[in-house]
């Protein structure tokens, strides 16, 4: 098997903080609106914290029958709802040979939080006896990709990723190596995440890193990350295939770098951040002053922002200050091991129609962040190619580079 | 009022990272080996002992700066203790 396919996107799909399809969330994002507001969550009242980025708006019986969510976390949920566009939007059909053939690769970072919590509730708060009999198949953390592979008939490799603020990109990676190696001919891949959960906001409000407000990337006078939730999906489908029935083609995964700093368990490394960039351009045949656009991690705490600047200036060095970087999480939130799904989106649409989004919220500049980060406003420009960060708790690093379709 | 010297110095004597015999007033928190996760730590178990809200933000708060010696973490406990009484 030595086939070495050129990989391109020919559908994408999206449920998000600004919006429930794609094309939605991506008009907004060129806005530079924000998804971020009041927790609607259950158990808000009790809550430090007060603002997320929830999905808004959200009746899941739009999507789905009622007989059908028993068995859905709301991560699932999502994961379905941006896959259905993905797959609509690719205009393919999976009859029994390509579905043979197909990968379904989820990133998520937890698993089934809301059910979770849900259960929690009902045995410690509650004091009742018994739980809800689908619980562990709705909260397993292998329900996405479970889910939509049972959706779609799609019956090759199929498993979810979990790495963190990583896992989607890692999912994504993943799933471009098997497409471009010939190890599939399809793949269905993103992630989802479900996360403004009691629980977990409880979880993240121990840690002391989140904004009270706003999410404000690499800006002066930044306080943090703000939770935020959603899916992202995407159909990748070898070039030649995709010619030969003539789909519509959304941009060109050309590069996959993944590392792990082996270090701090939360504290962000320049080290592992560098060589995943470097490896995802590597990876590419890409040389760093082929970049023109960069979709950082950037999730607004001093520490990563500080650190991924000084990443950016040790792989492109000079050309580093040429670079637009934005981070989508000034206006969706940290949306954990969807992001970096979101974000592809976001980097894929950037290179499509030559806007870089921008980093909103952004009061100026931070001496310790020196780069160029589209600060508030969207800007058109020329952009062939791009890379899209995403780095996690636990020192795994994962990087996606995109190009233009030509 | 209770006096919270020795239990917050119990605390902070658990979460060093240096080999020093017994933890002092004056000592010094970044004398200590007190890193980001140890401080969060440190947070969490004093407001649990004294059942108090500390607020602190990881992004905008240094421990080291704002706090320099174990003594100024027992004054502002104590001000916190003493103010929920």
């Amino acid at each position: 098997m030595n086939a070495v396919n050129r990989v391109v996107v020919t559908g994408l799909g999206a449920i998000t903080p600004l919006g429930h399809t794609a094309p939605v969330y991506w008009e907004k994002l060129k806005q530079g609106a924000s998804g971020l507001g009041p927790i609607t969550a259950q158990g808000r009242e009790e809550l430090t914290q007060k603002i997320a980025g929830e999905v808004k708006d959200y009746d899941p019986l739009k999507y789905f029958a009622d007989r059908e969510l028993s068995t859905l976390d709301r991560f699932s949920q999502f994961a379905l709802v941006a896959a259905r566009e993905a797959i609509t939007q690719s205009g393919l059909v999976f009859d029994r040979p390509l579905s043979l053939r197909t990968a379904t690769i989820i990133g998520t970072g937890v698993g089934g939080q809301n059910t979770l919590d849900e259960a929690f509730r009902r045995l410690y708060l509650e004091k009742k006896q018994r739980l809800f009999p689908l619980s562990i198949p709705r909260m397993m953390a292998n329900a996405p990709a479970s889910q939509i592979s049972m959706q779609h008939g799609l019956r090759g490799p199929a498993f979810v990723v979990v790495s963190a603020c990583a896992s989607a990109t890692h999912a994504m990676g993943l799933a471009f190596h098997m497409v471009r190696s010939g190890a599939v001919d399809c793949a269905v891949t993103g992630g989802t995440e479900a996360c403004v959960s009691f629980g977990t906001l409880r979880g993240w409000e121990a840690m002391r890193v989140m904004a009270p407000d706003m999410c404000r990337p690499f800006s002066k006078d930044r306080k943090g990350l703000i939770l935020g939730e959603g899916a992202a999906v995407f159909v990748l489908e070898p070039l030649d295939r995709a010619r030969a029935r003539g789909a519509q083609i959304f941009g060109e995964i050309v590069g996959f770098g993944m590392t792990a700093d082996a270090g701090d368990l939360t504290a962000p490394d320049i080290d592992g951040m560098s060589r995943a960039m470097t490896g995802a351009l590597d990876d590419a045949g890409l040389k760093p002053q082929d970049i023109q656009y960069v979709n950082a991690h950037g999730t607004g705490t001093a520490a990563n922002d500080e650190t991924e600047t000084r990443a950016l200036h040790q792989v492109f060095g000079e050309h580093a200050r040429k670079l637009a970087v934005s981070s989508t999480k000034s206006m969706i939130g940290h949306a954990l091991g969807a992001a970096g799904a979101l974000e592809m989106v976001a980097t894929l649409m950037a290179i499509r129609e030559d806007i870089a989004p921008p980093t909103i919220g952004y009061l100026g500049p931070d001496p310790a962040c020196d780069l160029d980060y589209v600060p508030n406003t969207a800007r058109p420009m020329k952009i062939d190619a791009a890379i899209s960060n995403s780095f996690a708790f636990g020192g795994l690093n994962a990087v996606l580079a995109a190009k233009k379709f030509a | 009022m209770a006096d919270v010297t020795n239990d917050v110095v119990a605390i902070i004597a658990k979460k060093k990272r240096v080999e020093k015999p017994t933890v002092e007033l004056t000592d010094r928190l970044e004398d200590l080996g007190l890193e980001s996760l140890d401080a969060v730590e440190m947070i969490f178990d004093l407001e649990e002992k004294f059942d108090i809200e500390i607020p602190y933000n990881a992004n905008t708060n240094n421990p080291r700066t704002e706090f320099e010696t174990v003594g100024d973490v027992v004054k502002s406990i104590q001000k916190l203790v003493d103010k929920k009484s």
